[in-house]
């Protein structure tokens, strides 16, 4: 198991009381497997996330449980000790592409960052390995486009950008928190098949947080469905969405637009 | 076709005429700025002394010359200290904010607190007169505005989504602040940097039209006309060419601030 998340919960306290954000949530993920989280807003999936890179304020927040990834347990480092593995082991990309780059810096030098903080790489090897990271990543012409500034760029192009920056060190798992939401459908469709074949060619187990159904079902082939931070139903991606066996899930598949809306039909994508 | 910038060409033309102006007066200048003649007391503008002579017949082109580049070494002296150590503190601030910045900053609203000038006079009466003490004096009382202004764009930065993303990819705290933070605050430092140029040369002048100001041997823009306000309609040239030299220093640079601000979009 290469990530082993046991019992997580995070407690924000407010001045009423205690409000349960995730509550006694457990997942595993594989090595190379593509998991999803669907939930709609405010079900907990993406605090799910920011508890496992440490983003969650504690001094506003409890975060419980353990997130075993090998045998180190993420929630109990130090901020100082996370930064050995956010970058290289495990990285994030954002739903917003737009401003999740540094407007002031060239995007190759972005995509060489964690070379830079976890390696000892010359300058040319950086290149290099940015460049050949940018290409997995999709961007066509690497080399052209590594001394160009993000706002030259369109929000597919930057986000796979962010894909790049974050695959750069070949990280074991990639956390995806609803990077496709930002960008038109056939962007969408683009980036998604563009982390599949990540999945497929480089081994990286994602975690991929979505709200959107058919996002889910094109990419995963284990689906949690959440909800109010519980997990509502976890299983086989074919399993959940043909054969959901919970209410909550029946509704959520329905609530999809369909073409031939009126006829019974629960298949996705 | 993108619309000229006129505030950033006049700006940068003029400041580039006055920086021309006072490295010429460096190496060269047409009368010794100190060489005293009773002929020419008062002598009006011509074409041997252009801006005409002063109470001692002393060449006021040479005196300007001379009085500017002083002024500019001061001013720009001023400024390096106020934002080097105003950089360093509101970077720390606003990244890191906490108690420590609310401290900082109440501290900072102390000294500002006080007119700058009547502070500056204070020291200089403690520590004594003299160009470094002038610096020292006028660079203190300049790092509380910069630490402020850079604080203020720190608090915004430090919560955008790129700098929660470097974060993530495991960039030390440092290094945000000063290669991924710093750049993107350029904009508003740097016309911020022409606003505090402008008060540097104010503040010079006037501590020297105080008589607190470089060592009274030393031409200086602000001892000139406060030797010219007693014959401001008798020698007229004697008060304008030095005020002239000033305000062409602060208004080129003013320019070229209001230039960056409307060239970046930043609201001043």
């Amino acid at each position: 198991m290469m990530l082993d998340i046991q019992n997580l919960s995070v407690t924000f306290f407010t001045r009423q009381q205690p409000l349960h954000v995730v509550s006694d949530l457990s997942l595993q993920i594989k090595a190379g497997e593509v998991v999803g989280i669907v939930g709609e807003s405010g079900s907990g999936k993406s605090m799910t996330a920011h508890a496992l890179m440490g983003l969650i304020h504690r001094a506003t927040a409890r975060v419980e449980g353990k997130a075993l990834f090998g045998d180190v347990d993420l929630l109990s480092l130090s901020r100082r000790e996370l930064r050995e593995y956010q970058g290289k082991e495990l990285s994030i990309i954002f739903q917003e592409p737009m401003t999740s780059l540094n407007p002031t810096m060239r995007i190759g030098k972005q995509v060489e960052e964690a070379l830079r903080l976890h390696t000892g790489l010359g300058r040319r090897e950086r290149r290099n390995k940015a460049l050949a990271a940018m290409a997995l990543a999709g961007l066509p012409h690497p080399e052209e486009l590594y001394p160009v500034y993000p706002h030259q760029l369109s929000g597919g192009m930057r986000q796979r950008v962010m894909i790049a920056s974050a695959l750069v060190l070949r990280p074991r798992l990639l956390i995806a928190d609803e990077p496709t939401t930002a960008l038109d459908v056939t962007i969408q469709a683009q980036i998604l098949d563009t982390l599949k074949e990540i999945n497929r060619r480089e081994g990286t187990a994602i975690l991929f947080i979505s709200h959107d159904l058919a996002v889910i079902r094109a990419l995963c082939s284990r689906v949690v469905v959440m909800r109010e931070g519980k997990i509502v139903e976890a299983g086989e991606a074919d399993q959940v969405f043909y054969h959901p066996k919970e209410e909550y899930t029946k509704l959520l598949i329905s609530s999809r637009p369909t073409r031939n809306k009126g006829k019974e039909d629960s298949a996705i994508g | 076709m993108k619309k000229r910038n006129w505030y950033l060409t006049v700006g940068g033309f003029l400041t580039l005429t006055m920086v021309a102006y006072i490295l010429v007066g460096v190496f060269w200048t047409p009368y010794n700025p100190s060489a005293i003649n009773g002929a020419d007391r008062y002598a009006p503008p011509s074409f041997l002394h252009p801006f005409g002579c002063d109470h001692l017949g002393r060449d006021i082109f040479s005196r300007t010359l001379e009085g500017a580049s002083s002024t500019l070494t001061i001013a720009v002296a001023v400024l390096a200290v106020g934002f080097i150590f105003g950089l360093i503190i509101g970077a720390l601030c606003g990244y890191y904010g906490g108690s420590a910045d609310a401290l900082i900053m109440r501290l900072c609203d102390t000294v500002t607190a006080f007119p700058s000038i009547l502070l500056a006079l204070v020291v200089i009466a403690i520590i004594g007169r003299g160009k470094y003490n002038i610096i020292a004096a006028l660079g203190v009382l300049f790092i509380p505005s910069f630490s402020r202004l850079v604080r203020g764009e720190f608090l915004k930065q430090r919560d955008r989504d790129y700098v929660k993303s470097a974060k993530l990819m495991g960039v030390s705290n440092l290094r945000i602040i000063f290669i991924h933070i710093l750049p993107n605050t350029w904009p508003v430092l740097l016309s911020g940097l022409t606003i505090g140029f402008n008060n540097a040369v104010l503040s010079e002048a006037s501590m020297s039209y105080l008589g607190i100001g470089v060592s009274p041997s030393e031409p200086s823009l602000g001892y000139m006309l406060s030797d010219a306000q007693s014959v401001l309609f008798n020698a007229p040239w004697y008060t304008a060419f030095p005020a002239l030299v000033v305000i062409l220093l602060i208004l080129g640079v003013g320019l070229i601030g209001e230039g960056i601000r409307s060239q970046m979009g930043v609201a001043s």
